[in-house]
């Protein structure tokens, strides 16, 4: 893995809107494996007078699993959205697998998923009826057969005919975990993916997306409240308060950093003020 | 191409998979034409009856209410399939997928045609077996009465979509009312010239004014003013491109603003 070097906070940078960023690099097939996964370059969005995400920063190498963190209001749905291409930054750009997610989003969302406690899927609709539509739209080739895997690794059987509305948070989080692998993403976006799970389960989710990733080599960018989750799955984590990225590094760094025993302490120590 | 129409397929597919989820949701689709229909029908009676010299508009009044659902029911099948997808708080989860605003556009098309035969079909039948009102005694015009209505219902239904997606649900009330903040201007029940002479431009712009015109040109006089319907037409199809124009525009604004990941909340 690449050291801290590979990131980049963006906060002594001049506000972005000064200046011109440069094109995207042309993208023969030969460069497509040195393009990372995502290139956050200094995002800003902002909503009325205030910035919501101001002059964030990040590039996160293929195969990793990066954690944003932050608190309520720190910017971090803000950035996972900008990422998705689901919010168009007021100055910067999100690059996915190369592509500016503002206006080439079309290119790169069949290799993208995502997973968040915001949304959620039609509830009047069965699980396995959820998955084919999901399915179908990321132009799975062999739906049925992904189905049956899905139901497998993630235990759906009991409930794969069951309407999504009726099931439990719990159950319905295991069911959007599984459509948001049901394309086999190479970029995968989970905001809160265990939110709503007790320990056992949650752990149990954690260790499927560890499995996923190390399967599929697929880049994870995360956010989550929960530190033991991000200081097992996550290589890097970049830390968010108030739109603006405070600090970055490994969970170890990040520890050693601000001389804590652990990423909890860290997050607590950011957090008042430090 | 075919990943697009393989999308389209899929978004159908879902459509359907929610109307067949709920009996109460394929009666309603019928209720409010029947019920419609019968208060209207008995009037169309009564008229008869009385030998009122109101009885020869009775048809009419009959044909206008069968159409004007065509129109109604075809931008609220269009209007409301979407709202499932912000009841649903799904509507992320679609703009997050390869689905293009376009092919979400043409399968909720797909789905206000099918609501519309559902509800529409049963009540037509009604008509016929209830008080002797054939209104496919108009023939092949039908068709294209049919088809320019569905087209109008759509481009509406497709700037209602657009305004649900860029200010939320408090725009959700103008799925029911649009409809009728245009019905007095569309002639449904009396024809143009009854308007004032300053307000017939404004008539001759909607397209349901040439349907209805054409409708009581066959009930009356028994002539099919096919200008009429080729005019309606061509309006139709402006009205169609402004439409998706306005949408997508809308839909921009609001990944400008922001809104689209707690729509539904």
């Amino acid at each position: 893995m690449n050291s801290i070097a590979t990131f980049f906070s963006g906060t002594d940078q001049v506000r972005a809107s000064a200046r011109t960023l440069p094109a995207p690099a042309q993208s023969p097939a030969t460069i497509e494996a040195a393009t990372p996964a995502i290139a956050v370059e200094t995002l800003c969005k902002k909503y009325g007078t205030h910035w919501a995400v101001d002059e964030v920063n990040f590039i996160v190498p293929k195969g990793w699993t990066v954690g944003l963190l932050g608190g309520n209001g720190a910017g971090k749905t803000t950035t996972i959205a900008m990422i998705m291409g689901l919010v168009v930054p007021t100055v910067g750009r999100a690059m996915v697998l190369g592509h500016d997610m503002a206006t080439e989003r079309h290119k790169v969302l069949k290799r993208m998923n995502f997973e968040s406690p915001y949304v959620a899927l039609p509830a009047r609709l069965t699980v396995r009826e959820n998955l084919t539509v999901f399915g179908r739209l990321y132009g799975v080739p062999n739906v049925k057969q992904k189905i049956e895997e899905l139901i497998e690794e993630f235990e759906l059987g009991d409930i794969i005919d069951r309407y999504t509305g009726r099931l439990s948070a719990g159950q319905k989080t295991r069911v959007a975990v599984a459509k948001a692998l049901i394309n086999d993403p190479d970029v995968l976006v989970l905001d809160e993916p265990t939110a709503s799970l007790d320990p056992d389960r949650a752990d149990w989710v954690r260790s499927r997306l560890q499995a996923y990733q190390r399967r599929k080599s697929s880049t994870i960018v995360m956010s989550s409240h929960n530190m033991l989750e991000v200081e097992q799955l996550c290589d890097f984590v970049v830390i968010m308060s108030r739109g603006r990225v405070v600090a970055l590094g490994t969970c170890r760094e990040l520890a050693e950093k601000f001389e804590c025993k652990n990423l909890d302490e860290v997050f607590i120590k950011l957090a008042r003020g430090a | 191409m075919i990943d697009s129409i393989n999308r389209m397929a899929a978004m159908t597919a879902r459509y359907y998979y929610l109307l067949r989820s709920s009996w109460l949701r394929l009666a309603e689709l019928i209720f409010w034409p029947a019920m419609q229909m019968l208060v209207w029908g008995f009037l169309y009676t009564y008229l008869y009856d009385s030998k009122s010299s109101m009885a020869s508009t009775g048809g009419m009044l009959l044909g206008a209410v069968l159409l004007w659902d065509v129109l109604f029911r075809g931008q609220l099948g269009f209007s409301f399939t979407f709202l499932e997808e912000i009841w649903s708080r799904n509507l992320a989860n679609l703009m997050m997928s390869p689905l293009q605003p376009a092919e979400l556009a043409a399968s909720l098309m797909a789905m206000s045609l099918l609501r519309l035969l559902i509800g529409t079909l049963p009540v037509t039948l009604l008509a016929f077996v209830l008080f002797g009102f054939n209104i496919y005694g108009l023939g092949f015009p039908l068709l294209g009465f049919f088809i320019n209505l569905v087209l109008t219902g759509w481009a509406i239904g497709l700037v209602v979509s657009g305004m649900i997606i860029r200010q939320g649900l408090g725009a959700e009330s103008l799925a029911y009312s649009v409809m009728i903040l245009v019905l007095p201007l569309c002639c449904v029940y009396y024809p143009v010239w009854v308007l004032p002479l300053w307000l017939q431009p404004a008539a001759w712009s909607l397209t349901p004014t040439y349907v209805f015109e054409g409708m009581r040109a066959i009930l009356i006089d028994g002539v099919f003013r096919a200008d009429l319907m080729v005019e309606c037409l061509a309006l139709n199809l402006v009205y169609l491109a402004v439409a998706f124009t306005t949408f997508m525009l809308l839909l921009r604004s609001a990944r400008h603003k922001g809104v689209l990941l707690t729509m539904g909340e």
